[in-house]
C-alpha cells in the first residue's frame, strides 16, 4: 500500500466515536454578506470593547490604535500629490522606490522584473492593500496587488495605500469577503516584521520589512488628481 | 537502548546558574500575563475556545474526508502534494523533491513537524545546507540544540549568551550584547542566505480542506521570503492540522497570537495556494503517529493542539526549569502528553515533571484537558512497568499506608518524631530531592488525630 493509501486508511479505522458535527453557521450568499460570514452571529460582543466602534460608527480610529501597537504608522493624504510628497518626506535618501501604484511613481518598474532576486535592493515598496481589518490592525495583500510576492518581503520599508472604507472590523468579517482561491498568496500584514527572541525585545525588522507606513486614501484617484 | 530523559537533572543544569532561572521566569511569565490583557481584550473568548473545540473536533472525527477534499483542492491549484507515514519518509519524500531541483541550499522557517523528523541533520548528511531563518531557531541551530519553546526557541538564553555565540560564528562584537545590535546582524547574515538558497522549507499553522492552501504565521515574515524568492518551496504539514473552511481560520488566527504574545494577530499570517507565479509548491502531508493517537480514546484531543505555547507560558514547572529539560521536540504541558506517544521509554519521566496544578488547561485556546492527559499518561507509564525504582517503592509504600488506618496513624507519629530530632544530614540529602533547595515544615507536637482524640472526642 503506497502512503497515501496507508495514512487514510489507519485514519478511518482510527476515527473517534461519535463524529462531532461542525458547529452551526449562517449560510449565506458569500456577495450579499458586507457584515461578516459565518461566525460572526455567534460572536456579537466586540463593541463592548473599549474604543471598538458600534455599529455604523468608523472603525478607523479602531484600526489606527491597533497598527500602532503592532508598530506600524498611518497618515492621511488627501490625495495622489500629498501621498507622493508623504513618500518623498519619509525616505529622502531612498535611492530605489518599487512603486505598483499609479499614485506614487518609483524609479523601479514591478513589470520589469522577471525573477524576485532583483527586488534585493529595494528600499521602498508601494503598494496598494483592498482591505484593512480593524480588530488586529492589520492590512491584506495578495499577488494580485504586489505583481511579484517578495515586494513585500524584500523592500527595506513598505508603505501601503488604504481606502478607509475598506476597513472591516474583524477578521470573521474579512473572510467572509476574501477568496483565498484567488491569488496563490496572500498576507494579512500587521505591522512590520518583528521578533522577540532575544530576552524578550520587540525589534522591528527582522528580516521583513523594518517599516510599514499606512497612507489613508481613497481609491480611484490618479496621479495628480 | 535508548536513553530515559532525566527532566530533573536536565533542569537542575538550567537553574545551576540562577539568573537563567529567574530571567527566563520573568520572560514566560511576561508573556502569560501579555496573554491575559489580550484575552481580557475579546469578551467573547470563551465562545471562541468553545467554536475552536468543536471545529477542530469536527475535523479530527472527520479527518480522512477532510484530508482527501484538501489533496484534491490542493492538486488542482498546481500544488504537489505528497504523503509521509512517518518521520523517516519525510525525510526521504523531502530529500527526493530537493535532489531532483539539484538544491544545494535551503533556507527555512521554523516548523516543528520538522524538528520532530530530525529533517536538517538528515539533509546536511546528504550534503545540502539547510539555514534557519527565525531568529530564536538559527541561535539554537547554531547552539547545536533543539528549540526551548515552540513560540521562542530560544528564550532560556540570556542577551549575553547570544553575544556570545554570534561573535564566534557571525563575527560580532563580542562584548555588545544589545540585542538591536544583535537581530541586525543576523538579518544582514540571512539576507545574502535567502538569495543564494535553492529551495524555501516551511511549516504549516492551518490547512484549509475548501480551499486547498494553508496557512504560516511568524513575527519575522521569514517564511515569506523562503516562499517567494527562491524557485522551489516545500512545506511539512502534520494531518491534524486540517480546518474544514476558510471562514474557520477567523476563529484560531483570533486567538493564535493572543494566546502566544498577547498580540491580536502574528506581524505575517501568510496563505499559500498553489505556486506562485514562476515557482513550484509542494506540501508533505506527515502522519508520524497521528493517526494511531487519533484512535486512542484518552489522548486524540492532543490533536487539536494549535502551538501557541500558551500552556508552557503559564507552567510553573516549565518555568523554573526550560523548555531543555524535557529533552524532547515538544517541551512544557503540550510536550508532556506529545512526547511519551513517540517513545514512552525513553519519555517515561516527563508526565511526572509537572505540578498537576491544571493551569495549562485553563489556558489552552482550543480546550484540550491537558493536565487530565498528564495524570493518564502516568497510569500510562505505571501500566507499562517503567516507572523508575524510587517511584515504585515510595508509591507502593504510601499506597499501603493511606489505605490501612492504624499503619497510617504509627508511621505518622514515627515521622513526626523522627523529623524532629533527625540530624540535617539525614534529611537533607539526595534521597531527598524535595529538600534540596526548601526546608521541611516544622514539626507539630502532636499529630491532628492525637490532638483530636484530647480536644474532641471527649467532650462529643
Amino acid at each position: 500500500m503506497n502512503a497515501r493509501d496507508a495514512i487514510l486508511t489507519a485514519v478511518r479505522r482510527n476515527l473517534p466515536q461519535p463524529p462531532v458535527p461542525l458547529p452551526a453557521t449562517h449560510e449565506t450568499d458569500r456577495k450579499a454578506i458586507a457584515g461578516g460570514l459565518g461566525y460572526k452571529e455567534h460572536l456579537n460582543h466586540m463593541p463592548e470593547v473599549s474604543g471598538f466602534p458600534d455599529d455604523g460608527e468608523s472603525n478607523l480610529p479602531y484600526f489606527l490604535k491597533q497598527l500602532e501597537a503592532m508598530g506600524g504608522r498611518s497618515f492621511d493624504v488627501a490625495d495622489a500629490t500629498a501621498a507622493r510628497a508623504k513618500v518623498a518626506e519619509l525616505f529622502p535618501t531612498a535611492k530605489v522606490i518599487c512603486s505598483v501604484v499609479p499614485e506614487v511613481p518609483g524609479n523601479r518598474r514591478i513589470a520589469d522584473v522577471r525573477d524576485p532576486h532583483e527586488l534585493n535592493d529595494v528600499e521602498v515598496g508601494v503598494v496598494r492593500s483592498p482591505l484593512g481589518v480593524a480588530e488586529a490592525g492589520a492590512i491584506w495583500l495578495s499577488q494580485h496587488e504586489l505583481v511579484v510576492t517578495a515586494l513585500g518581503v524584500l523592500s527595506q520599508h513598505l508603505v501601503v495605500l488604504l481606502d478607509p472604507a475598506a476597513i472591516v472590523d474583524t477578521l470573521h468579517d474579512a473572510y467572509g469577503r476574501l477568496d483565498l482561491t484567488a491569488s496563490p498568496y496572500g498576507v494579512f500584514l500587521a505591522g512590520p516584521s518583528a521578533t522577540g527572541d532575544i530576552e524578550g525585545v520587540i525589534i522591528h525588522g527582522a528580516q521583513g520589512a523594518r517599516s510599514l507606513t499606512v497612507l489613508l486614501l481613497k481609491s480611484g484617484r490618479q496621479p495628480g488628481s | 537502548m535508548t536513553q530515559v530523559v532525566d527532566p530533573e537533572a536536565r533542569a537542575a543544569r538550567f537553574i545551576a546558574l540562577e539568573i537563567h532561572e529567574s530571567t527566563h521566569d520573568r520572560l514566560v511569565w511576561g508573556m502569560r500575563q501579555h496573554r491575559d490583557k489580550a484575552v481580557a481584550g475579546i469578551p467573547e473568548w470563551e465562545e471562541l475556545r468553545e467554536l475552536a473545540s468543536q471545529i477542530k473536533e469536527h475535523t479530527l472525527t472527520h479527518l480522512d474526508k477532510y484530508l482527501e477534499e484538501f489533496e484534491a483542492k490542493a492538486t488542482s491549484l498546481g500544488t504537489h502534494v505528497h504523503w509521509a507515514r512517518d518521520a523517516e519518509e519525510h525525510n526521504s519524500v523531502v530529500y527526493d523533491i530537493l535532489s531532483a531541483h539539484r538544491v544545494k541550499s535551503v533556507i527555512k522557517s521554523k516548523s516543528m513537524l520538522q524538528e520532530e523528523c530530525g529533517m536538517t541533520p538528515f539533509l546536511q548528511n546528504r550534503g545540502i545546507e539547510v539555514t534557519e531563518s527565525d531568529l530564536g531557531e538559527r541561535i539554537q541551530q547554531l547552539s547545536n540544540e533543539p528549540p526551548s519553546h515552540i513560540v521562542v526557541p530560544a528564550i532560556h538564553k540570556l542577551r549575553t549568551d547570544v553575544a556570545e555565540l554570534f561573535a564566534k560564528d557571525l563575527g560580532t562584537d563580542p562584548k555588545n550584547s544589545d540585542p538591536h545590535y544583535l537581530a541586525e546582524a543576523m538579518r544582514n547574515n540571512a539576507r545574502p542566505r535567502f538569495m543564494a538558497a535553492d529551495a524555501g522549507m516551511t511549516g504549516g499553522n492551518f490547512a484549509v480542506a475548501e480551499t486547498g492552501g494553508f496557512v504560516v504565521c511568524t513575527n519575522e515574515g521569514n517564511a515569506d521570503i523562503g516562499a517567494s524568492v527562491p524557485p522551489l518551496h516545500v512545506a511539512s504539514i502534520g494531518i491534524e492540522k486540517l480546518i474544514p473552511r476558510a471562514r474557520d481560520l477567523g476563529v484560531f488566527l483570533r486567538m493564535l497570537s493572543r494566546s502566544a504574545l498577547g498580540t491580536p494577530m502574528t506581524q505575517y499570517t501568510s496563505h499559500f495556494h498553489g505556486p506562485r507565479r514562476g515557482g513550484e509548491l509542494h506540501v508533505v502531508l506527515v502522519d508520524n503517529t497521528r493517526s494511531t493517537r487519533l484512535g486512542s480514546p484518552d489522548f486524540w484531543h492532543a490533536l487539536k493542539c494549535i502551538r501557541c505555547g500558551a500552556c508552557m507560558n503559564t507552567c510553573p514547572v516549565y518555568r523554573r526549569g526550560g523548555g531543555l529539560s524535557y529533552g524532547a521536540t515538544y517541551s512544557g504541558p503540550i510536550g508532556v502528553i506529545l512526547d511519551p506517544g513517540f517513545d514512552l521509554r525513553k519519555y517515561r519521566e516527563l508526565p511526572y515533571h509537572s505540578s498537576l496544578c491544571g493551569s495549562c488547561t485553563e489556558v489552552c485556546p482550543v480546550k484540550i484537558d491537558i493536565s487530565d492527559q498528564i495524570y493518564k499518561w502516568r497510569r500510562v507509564v505505571a501500566a507499562a512497568g517503567l516507572l523508575s525504582l524510587t517511584k515504585r517503592v515510595g508509591m507502593s509504600a504510601l499506597g499501603t499506608t493511606l489505605a490501612h488506618p492504624t499503619l497510617f496513624d504509627a508511621a505518622e507519629s514515627v515521622a513526626e518524631t523522627v523529623l524532629a530530632h533527625a540530624p540535617r544530614s539525614l534529611l537533607y540529602n539526595s534521597l531527598n530531592p524535595w529538600g534540596k533547595h526548601r526546608e521541611l515544615p516544622t514539626v507539630p507536637k502532636q499529630t491532628f488525630r492525637q490532638w483530636y482524640l484530647e480536644n474532641r472526642k471527649k467532650g462529643s
